[in-house]
């Protein structure tokens, strides 16, 4: 039988491993880390990407290779489709630092959206509710641009999916 | 399994063929969130391709692996819809054609969520909200344009006319996909796609034309000349120096 404090401290060094394109979270703050199964050295993490295409995949799923080595075990990663990554699964936790860092964390309710509905988006610096979209696409594949109106600061929203 | 193969090759085909066209926006397009926007899209296609070919390469077991399948192959092999390998054209094209593919690959995926298949339903779970994503914002842009100045309306109605033609072909179902048991049936998406659509089209101000000679023969490997530059440009690295790996 595996060992509890094992198991316990390979998935705080997966958990702990930042995102490379949103660095103020941790892959489990993200929801993308979904588990980690250590049986005696080995290590098999499961991870799930955010988009089809994101392409942090391969730097995330290295991020947790090499932290799940220097933890002392032998890694192995797994990339899990199904079921599907939603912002849902991004943890409470994840939201506030999203919104400390000036991203506003997503509308929660994901894909339930009418065709040309949009969703009222706070702005994460003077949580006005007065905001309006720039672009449906931003710096990332994951994020939308929007400005406020009442603080007049562009910012990034981490988009509903 | 044949069958599974040629119809997941189709698939990962379209998927491909599109984001790399989209992918040739980038640093050309007309604003800058746009210049984000279209790789962004491309980005979601390829993905999608990826995880295809990957699962198709499997599925042979002759040891091709996803890369072989995508720079590998001649345009004759491809079995790309025929919309897909269209050139750019100016933006309202791009647009328009976009629009087009995702309002069937919408309800496409979304019936997918329901197949047998593991794999088809983590692809569709994911893309699924990619396309009604790239509905929306390729919706936005064709009703603003044709509903526009009398250029952007004149552009999105050339569009139109250029594109409609090979929509046909987005609702036949080849031989491999009927038989593989795990895809829905495209011929079923003509509804939604229709609603969808129709909606545009009416906001846009923009009207469906008649086709009198559709265009169809992309899942039989009988392509236009333009396939062909798209692959010379995209398997040119492949093809010069094979095997080359960074």
């Amino acid at each position: 039988m595996v060992a509890v404090p094992d198991q316990g401290r390979a998935w705080a060094a997966a958990a702990a491993v930042p995102d490379p394109e949103v660095p103020c979270v941790t892959v489990a703050d993200l929801g993308i880390l979904r588990e980690v199964v250590v049986d005696g050295d080995l290590a098999l993490a499961r991870v799930s990407p955010t988009y089809s295409g994101c392409p942090a995949v391969l730097a995330i799923e290295l991020a947790i290779e090499v932290a799940l080595r220097d933890a002392g075990f032998d890694p192995r990663i797994e990339r899990v489709l199904s079921p599907p990554w939603t912002t849902d699964w991004i943890t409470a936790e994840g939201r506030e630092k999203l919104r400390a860092y000036g991203i506003a964390p997503p509308v929660q309710g994901a894909g339930k959206r009418a065709l040309f509905a949009d969703v009222s988006v706070r702005c994460p610096r003077c949580g006005s509710g007065q905001t309006e979209k720039i672009s449906e696409f931003g710096s990332t594949a994951c994020k939308a641009q929007y400005r406020c109106m009442a603080c007049a600061e562009p910012f990034d929203y981490f988009k509903c999916i | 399994m044949a069958a599974l193969f040629d119809a997941v090759l189709e698939l990962a085909d379209d998927h491909l063929i599109l984001g790399h066209r989209i992918s040739e926006w980038c640093g050309h397009a007309p604003m800058l969130e746009e210049d984000l926007a279209l790789p962004n899209m491309a980005l979601d296609l390829i993905g999608t391709a990826r995880t295809l070919y990957e699962y198709a390469a499997r599925l042979e077991g002759r040891g091709r692996s996803e890369d072989d399948l995508a720079f590998l192959r001649v345009e004759r092999e491809y079995r790309n819809l025929l919309l897909c390998e269209r050139p750019n054209g100016d933006f309202a094209q791009t647009m328009l054609r976009q629009l087009y593919f995702a309002a069937v690959m919408e309800p496409f995926w979304k019936a997918a969520l329901d197949s047998p298949d593991e794999v088809i339903r983590g692809v569709a779970g994911k893309a699924v909200k990619e396309m009604a994503y790239h509905v929306r914002h390729a919706g936005e842009w064709v009703i603003r344009l044709g509903d526009g100045t009398g250029e952007s309306a004149a552009r999105m109605q050339a569009a139109v006319a250029e594109l409609h033609r090979f929509t046909d072909e987005l609702f036949e179902d080849s031989a491999a996909a009927a038989d593989c048991g795990v895809l829905p049936a495209r011929r079923g998406m003509r509804a939604d796609w229709d609603r969808v659509i129709g909606m545009v089209f009416a906001e846009a101000l923009l009207e469906v034309p008649e086709v009198p000679f559709p265009q169809t023969g992309g899942r039989a490997g009988l392509h236009g000349e333009d396939l062909g530059h798209l692959l010379a440009q995209m398997q040119y690295l492949q093809r010069a120096y094979p095997g080359a790996e960074w």
